[in-house]
């Protein structure tokens, strides 16, 4: 017959398996963020080491990568690597986006909390996220049946173009601006909305002088994060901005992007060429400037007043 | 004499009642407001006398499914007519809320809020009027070097009576004060209530207050409610000394509430 152990022994014991689950607990917690750590620094370590090669062992000039307009990489035996105009397109239809999207956003979030909170949310939300549930590829397709030939035929140039993947962009980006712009006007303390009507402010007065300033650190983050969502989108614009690999001079001009140029191109290149390698470098030129805007962004939030 | 006291008064309250959706929150006040006195209002939590406060500048209106009738005649209109003008009305009927609610803006900023929205662009004019308002609540000496630095960097006693400037700046008739003090440490509220002394003499103030001491120590009228009722309305001094009625003797004795 097994005899019991004293009462101090067990629970002793018990503590010891309790202490064993929170260590358990301890180590999976831990080891996830770890995972997520070390993907994030493996993925930066190996884009960097790829993307300087071309640099270093095919002695492209860094100079002439970032300035040059030129861009003929299989040109024998003159190859030639400007990739200024994808650096150009990529900020271009960022910009563009952001500056139609931004205040569609803005507005629609102002709409949604200050002028019809009960009913404008109740039809806006489910619009807001139906339109991030379509994927991308969806997006570039609308945009080359419809977009391209409009523009074609009212607005001018070939309808593959800045301008169309300017507003594809716009409307991919709208979303995320909207959902952040929402949080950051629903978030202000109601109390700054009754000192100001109490003061004899109209609504209008209200949202332009004190909601508005309010929020505009977490606006201006809104805003960054649809910028960023737009830099790094390849696909929907790939299928709309015409992929040439000249410098635009007009919104009608087709044009190229960063990554529109490594999506067409990776399947093209054998690896460990310079073809490939200097594929490479503008995924590395994208995450670097992908870190700047995380920058931007935290820098934003940081000045976050509520 | 009729004719004195009508013209003494600013706010002329009459069978007002006001129901949130079904629940009758004011019953039949009956409230006269005097010029250049202060009004104390007191009550247990729930008895409507911060639901009152706020039906004098229609605050009340932000609030949705409230249903208001009777009459509240400021300075001998009614402004629960449809014609009223609430800009012009929350221009002349400033208010306070418990918690100092300063725009995370500068200290001028907050101040010049309420002239520029009512029209005035002067620069000076504008300073001419920071500068009094800061003044009038003893404020101007703690923050004169810092006028364009933030509203949110002061503590929250100065924060309290910035507010309080915020709303003298539009040169109000009456100014409504909804529990002013009730987040204050002593120090910060005896300022307050030393300032309100002083204000009387420009403005008409009626105050909601938690706290029976001070409605002792700063109002000429004290205003008993309970359970949506204006119980009893008199003068400070008999209000705490021999008050008419045995619930407002039951609530200051400290019976209840």
């Amino acid at each position: 017959m097994e005899r019991l152990a004293p009462a101090k022994d067990r629970l002793l014991k018990s503590e010891k398996n309790w202490m064993n689950g929170e260590v358990r607990g301890k180590i999976i917690v831990f080891l996830c963020a770890f995972i997520m750590i070390a993907a994030t620094i493996s993925i930066t370590i190996f884009l960097g080491q790829k993307g300087l090669q071309a640099f270093i062992k095919n002695g492209v000039s860094l100079i002439e990568f970032l300035t040059s307009k030129a861009w003929n990489p299989s040109n024998q035996p003159n190859p030639l690597f400007g990739a200024l105009p994808f650096i150009f397109g990529s900020f271009a239809v960022t910009f563009l986006s952001a500056i139609i999207a931004a205040p569609l956003g803005i507005g629609a979030a102002i709409f949604m909390t200050e002028i019809a909170p009960s009913w404008g949310r109740k039809i806006l939300q489910p619009v807001i996220e139906l339109l991030v549930g379509i994927p991308s590829v969806v997006y570039g397709f609308i945009g080359l049946t419809v977009l391209v030939p409009f523009v074609r035929n009212h607005i001018g140039g070939l309808g593959f173009s800045l301008l169309s993947g300017m507003i594809v962009l716009s409307i991919m980006i709208l979303p995320t601006i909207t959902t952040i712009a929402t949080d950051a006007m629903s978030s202000l303390p109601n109390s700054l909305r009754e000192g100001s009507y109490a003061l004899g402010a109209t609504r209008w007065q209200t949202i332009r002088k004190v909601l508005v300033p309010a929020a505009m650190p977490t606006l201006l983050t809104a805003i960054v994060l649809g910028m960023a969502r737009a830099f790094g989108e390849a696909l929907a614009v790939q299928m709309v901005i015409g992929n040439v690999s000249k410098f635009p001079h007009s919104i009608l001009d087709p044009s190229a992007t960063l990554t529109t140029i490594i999506t067409l191109n990776m399947g093209n290149t054998t690896f460990g060429s310079i073809e490939n390698n200097v594929l490479w470098s503008m995924g590395f030129i994208l995450l670097v400037i992908s870190f700047a805007f995380i920058l931007i962004i935290r820098y934003l939030s940081s000045r976050r007043k509520f | 004499m009729s004719t004195l006291t009508v013209t003494n008064q600013v706010f002329d309250v009459m069978d007002l009642n006001l129901w949130y959706g079904d629940h009758h929150a004011l019953k039949n006040i009956n409230f006269p407001i005097n010029k250049k006195e202060v009004t104390a209002m007191i009550g247990p939590s729930g008895c409507g006398k911060s639901t009152f406060i706020k039906t004098l500048n229609l605050m009340i209106k932000t609030i949705p499914n409230v249903k208001l009738a009777g009459e509240i005649n400021f300075n001998e209109k009614n402004i629960l007519s449809d014609k009223i003008d609430l800009v012009e009305l929350r221009k002349n009927v400033g208010m306070v809320f418990q918690r100092g609610n300063p725009f995370p803006q500068s200290i001028f900023d907050n101040i010049a809020y309420g002239p520029r929205i009512h029209g005035t662009r002067n620069k000076k004019e504008l300073e001419g009027i920071v500068v009094k308002a800061l003044m009038d609540v003893g404020l101007w000496d703690e923050v004169k070097d810092r006028l364009h630095g933030p509203a949110l960097g002061l503590s929250g006693g100065q924060q309290q009576r910035l507010c309080i400037a915020r709303a003298l700046a539009t040169k109000p008739d009456v100014l409504l004060m909804d529990e002013p003090t009730s987040a204050l440490d002593p120090i910060s509220t005896l300022k307050i209530e030393e300032m309100i002394l002083q204000l009387k003499e420009k403005y008409t103030i009626v105050i909601v207050t938690h706290n029976m001491q001070q409605a002792a120590r700063v109002s000429d009228k004290t205003a008993f409610f309970l359970m949506g009722e204006l119980v009893e309305l008199d003068s400070t001094a008999t209000i705490f000394s021999h008050p008419a009625d045995e619930r407002t003797e039951g609530y200051i004795t400290g019976r209840f509430g």
